[in-house]
């Protein structure tokens, strides 16, 4: 376990030979190949080795290595130091493991790209810091880490910057997420006021005595970590960043914005999971938004034609289903970051795949010098002719998006779903809350069929002469699908519940980190009748929607994108994603930018700071020095009545 | 009133009106004179006051030697004659007697103090070392024993003097 | 003896002096103006002489010393500042206004 330094260590050297690379000599793809991929796979493998030294040491609190003093400041003092425990290790081997997969699918993916060395570079420098995020043994490693992914965020977003849309999507994500962090920032403050500490370990020590349960302090704390969570894992409000992120390249979006960054705020509310077991109003904020969050983002992913932004919205869903489970707290937590494990299998398969159906667009429109959107699902059509792979791989992932067994989606999310239900035995919004998930549940098995049908069945659209060039992708962007696909399909046997004779093996590797938390929160158990009633119920969901979409969707409806009428009604409502963006642009974005050009533009920084500061303080000099030149009349007599009067003066003082 | 104080007020006030004339005359060689006069008053109250050896000093050096070359330059400069008037107007003459009243009333309030017990010498104590030793003795013993150095500074001082005003009132150097 | 009245009397005439450098734009006459105060100064010299001891006596030798010096130098000055204005008048010698 000593060499946890080596896995971010590995990357960050890998960052740094990209990066002198893309700088010195960018046209040398296979040193930046072997290098950008080499230190991943070596990363993997090394956290491979230090997650077995764990499991053989089966310790009841984290291994924390402190690597040298960063901050000693009066009574702060934080070192640099990681620790290793059980939730770290599930989050190391899905960092390094879905990354390393990813990063041998960009190779191919971005072969002809000219950024290729910067790619890598900025692709190592983010799983360095995610690496940080995850292994941080404090609250300030980890913000080095949250903020480092955030900024990895914005430069891989905008990758191809000379678009302006491509530039704005990334600084829409950074400053989103920056709202996010400002709470981020106000509850490590209140956490250090009231324990002194900001290392995990002594904070989680003190924290039922520090804080009162349910009390204003710690709920503030709480609601403050959560708010940072909304921004950076895309949540109600700050979660339309995400959509628009998907201006990146394809495995961009799989890597940071499906399966690892996003998923950031689950991992930090597991992490802290004590706290918010003090804090049950705070528990039933994180759910209820997760809830509302899975079933307001199925709602626009009904009606998106952009076979990204469909995937997008999917995530957005997806990760109120974890944060449905964190918040329910107890034996969910371990259920919400099992989901958040599965999830990366699946999410990150989808988005890949996406990346083959893309990237064989691309090549059949520069074939054929058209000028089409080669991601809008009403181009596509019965590709599965053109790219069996992909598409048997992708029904793999949708099925296991939809919760059908026995596929790893069904066995997370029905997990998830059954604890929100039991927790509503004792707080009957825990109802409501299932609820949603359920609705959401339906709306998803819907429109991910209706994804695959539009791409892969049905007719043709993409035209004539562009059929002749669509193909498979080569096997170096395959191979990684074929991987993910295994993952997926068997991914459930992680953490099979008790109920179906399973060992629930995850949830007992995660009990060290969890049981704090659970012992606090109000138990809830289910009967096994109960149980099994769930289970049913929500596989029907599932196969309801798919068959929904099977029957009311006609693929041969569909005209290309250049020909369809524009949406109107109800469906251009969804369509339009609820005009949340135009809400926000009106009641936030144009009252800022009128209070920044009116105001401290025009009145604070000219009027006063120029104007009366710089400007003034010269003028106030020029009258003094005029003042003072008024006594160099140059007059003897004049300069001699001054003597006397200063003379007077003095007597006088000597006198009183 | 004794002979003696009746001398002393009468000189006094002889030098009061005279330093007054000089003060306000037009003609500069008028000024010159009458402070001549005021430096006459003032010698005879040295004597009054047991420094008559002083006062034989006042009149040849101050009035014999410094007041004749003031008038040789009022001479050799050609501004004897009554010029256009050279006080300065009734605001600026305002200023200079304020000014003049509010140190007159400083310095008076400054000399009111008497000098302390410590440092003074018995009554009668100046006349008496003036009997015993002679009017000049008195002072220039201790001028050539205690206070040598000064007075040797002095002459040189003189001499830097003289050299500076040769040099200085050359026509061409 | 007439201590009191004595240095009465130098105060009064240091004042006219001081009056008179104010007054006058005349540069020798100031001069002699200044002649006047260092007279009064010494007429406080003899008088407190009386009392404390012949230093002041001395001392009043010594200043009229300095007197005479300060006397040849200042009129020499004057000299010159004459032959290069052509006045002695003080309000016209301002070279150094600004």
């Amino acid at each position: 376990m000593d060499w946890v330094w080596l896995v971010p260590a590995l990357p960050l050297a890998g960052f740094l030979l990209n990066g002198t690379l893309a700088l010195a000599r960018p046209t040398a793809k296979r040193a930046v190949t072997v290098i950008g991929v080499g230190v991943l796979v070596l990363a993997f493998i090394v956290a491979v080795g230090v997650v077995r030294a764990l499991a053989a040491a089966h310790p009841e609190a984290p291994v924390v290595f402190r690597y040298w003093e960063w901050i000693p400041v009066g009574a702060l003092r934080v070192d640099y130091a990681l620790q290793v425990d059980q939730l770290s290790a599930v989050m190391l081997l899905v960092v390094t493991g879905v990354g390393a997969l990813i990063h041998i699918f960009s190779v191919g993916y971005m072969g002809e790209d000219e950024g290729y060395a910067r790619y890598f570079a900025y692709l190592n420098l983010f799983v360095f810091f995610m690496l940080t995020l995850v292994l941080g043994a404090s609250f300030p490693v980890l913000f080095v880490g949250w903020e480092g992914v955030g900024l990895c965020s914005y430069l891989l977003i905008g990758f191809w910057f000379s678009e302006q849309a491509n530039a704005d999507a990334g600084k829409k994500a950074f400053i989103m997420n920056r709202i996010g962090d400002a709470g981020f920032l106000a509850a490590m403050f209140l956490i250090f006021r009231y324990t002194g500490t900001l290392d995990f370990a002594p904070v989680f020590a003190q924290a039922p005595t520090a804080f009162a349960s349910g009390g204003p302090v710690i709920t503030a704390i709480t609601l403050f970590l959560f708010l940072g969570c909304t921004g950076k894992s895309a949540q109600i409000p700050l979660y339309t960043w995400l959509p628009d992120a998907m201006a990146g390249p394809t495995p961009v979006s799989a890597l940071i914005h499906a399966a690892t960054m996003v998923t950031a705020g689950v991992y930090l509310v597991a992490r802290t999971n004590l706290l918010f077991a003090l804090a049950p109003l705070s528990s039933a904020v994180v759910a209820g938004v997760g809830a509302l969050t899975a079933l307001f983002a199925a709602t626009i992913a009904l009606k998106q034609w952009d076979i990204k932004k469909v995937l997008a919205y999917s995530t957005v869903s997806q990760l109120g289903y974890m944060f449905l489970g964190v918040g329910t707290g107890g034996g969910a937590m371990a259920a919400g970051i099992f989901h958040l494990t599965t999830h990366a299998f699946f999410k990150a398969l989808l988005f890949l795949g996406s990346g083959s159906v893309i990237h064989a667009m691309h090549h059949a429109y520069h074939a054929t010098h058209a000028h089409s959107d080669a991601q809008d699902m009403r181009n596509m059509g019965g590709l599965k002719a053109y790219l069996p792979w992909t598409a048997a791989l992708m029904w793999i992932a949708t099925l296991a998006i939809a919760g059908i067994p026995p596929f790893s989606g069904f066995f997370s999310k029905d997990g998830i779903l059954a604890a929100a239900f039991a927790r509503g035995g004792s707080a009957p919004i825990w109802y409501l809350f299932w609820g949603f998930g359920a609705l959401a549940a339906l709306l998803t098995a819907f429109y991910m069929t209706r994804m695959m049908l539009y791409t892969f069945h049905g007719p043709n659209r993409t035209g004539a002469k562009e059929q002749d060039h669509l193909h498979e992708a080569p096997w170096v962007m395959t191979g990684p699908l074929v991987i993910l696909g295994i993952l997926a399909a068997a991914g459930g046997l992680l953490n099979v519940p008790a109920l179906v004779g399973g060992g629930a093996w995850l949830e007992h590797w995660l009990a060290p980190v969890t049981h704090a938390g659970a012992a606090l929160v109000p138990a809830a158990e289910l009967s096994h009748g109960a149980e099994w009633t769930l289970i049913i119920v929500a596989v029907a969901i599932a196969v309801a929607g798919m068959m929904a979409a099977w029957r009311l969707l006609s693929p041969e409806s569909l005209v290309p994108a250049a020909q369809a009428q524009p949406e109107t009604g109800f469906a251009k409502v969804l369509y339009r994603k609820w005009y949340v963006d135009e809400i926000y642009n009106a009641a936030i974005v144009r009252p800022i930018q009128w209070l920044s050009r009116t105001i401290l533009w025009k009145v604070v920084d000219t009027g006063v700071i120029d104007g009366a500061g710089v400007n003034g303080s010269a003028v106030v000099s020029r009258a003094l020095g005029w003042v003072g030149s008024q006594l160099q009349t140059g007059n003897v007599g004049f300069y001699v009545v001054i003597f006397v009067a200063g003379v007077i003066a003095v007597l006088y003082g000597m006198v009183r | 009133m004794t002979f003696l104080e009746f001398n002393f007020w009468a000189f006094a006030i002889l030098s009061v009106v005279a330093a007054t004339l000089c003060v306000t005359r037009r003609n500069a060689v008028s000024s010159a004179l009458w402070l001549v006069v005021t430096l006459f008053a003032i010698a005879a109250l040295f004597v009054m006051l047991d420094a008559q050896f002083i006062a034989v000093l006042q009149v040849l050096v101050y009035a014999g030697a410094i007041m004749v070359l003031f008038l040789f330059v009022i001479m050799l400069l050609n501004i004897g004659r009554t010029g256009p008037g050279d006080l300065k107007g009734l605001f600026g003459a305002g200023v200079a007697v304020a000014l003049a009243t509010g140190l007159l009333f400083l310095l008076s309030r400054v000399t009111n103090a008497a000098p302390p017990e410590a440092i003074r010498l018995p009554p009668g104590a100046a006349a008496a070392a003036q009997a015993e030793q002679g009017l000049i003795a008195v002072v220039a013993r201790p001028l050539f024993e205690a206070y040598l150095i000064p007075f040797e500074i002095t002459s040189v001082l003189l001499l830097a003097a003289a050299v500076g005003a040769v040099v200085l009132a050359k026509r061409r150097l | 003896m007439f201590l009191g009245p004595a240095l009465a009397v130098s105060v009064v005439l240091f004042a006219i002096g001081v009056a008179g450098v104010l007054l006058r734009r005349n540069a020798i006459v100031i001069f002699m103006c200044v002649e006047l105060m260092l007279n009064a100064a010494n007429l406080a010299f003899v008088a407190f002489a009386q009392q404390l001891g012949v230093g002041g006596q001395i001392f009043v030798l010594f200043v009229m010393a300095v007197a005479a010096a300060e006397a040849a130098v200042g009129l020499a000055i004057i000299i010159a500042i004459y032959r290069h204005t052509q006045s002695v008048d003080l309000s016209q010698i301002n070279l150094l206004k600004g």
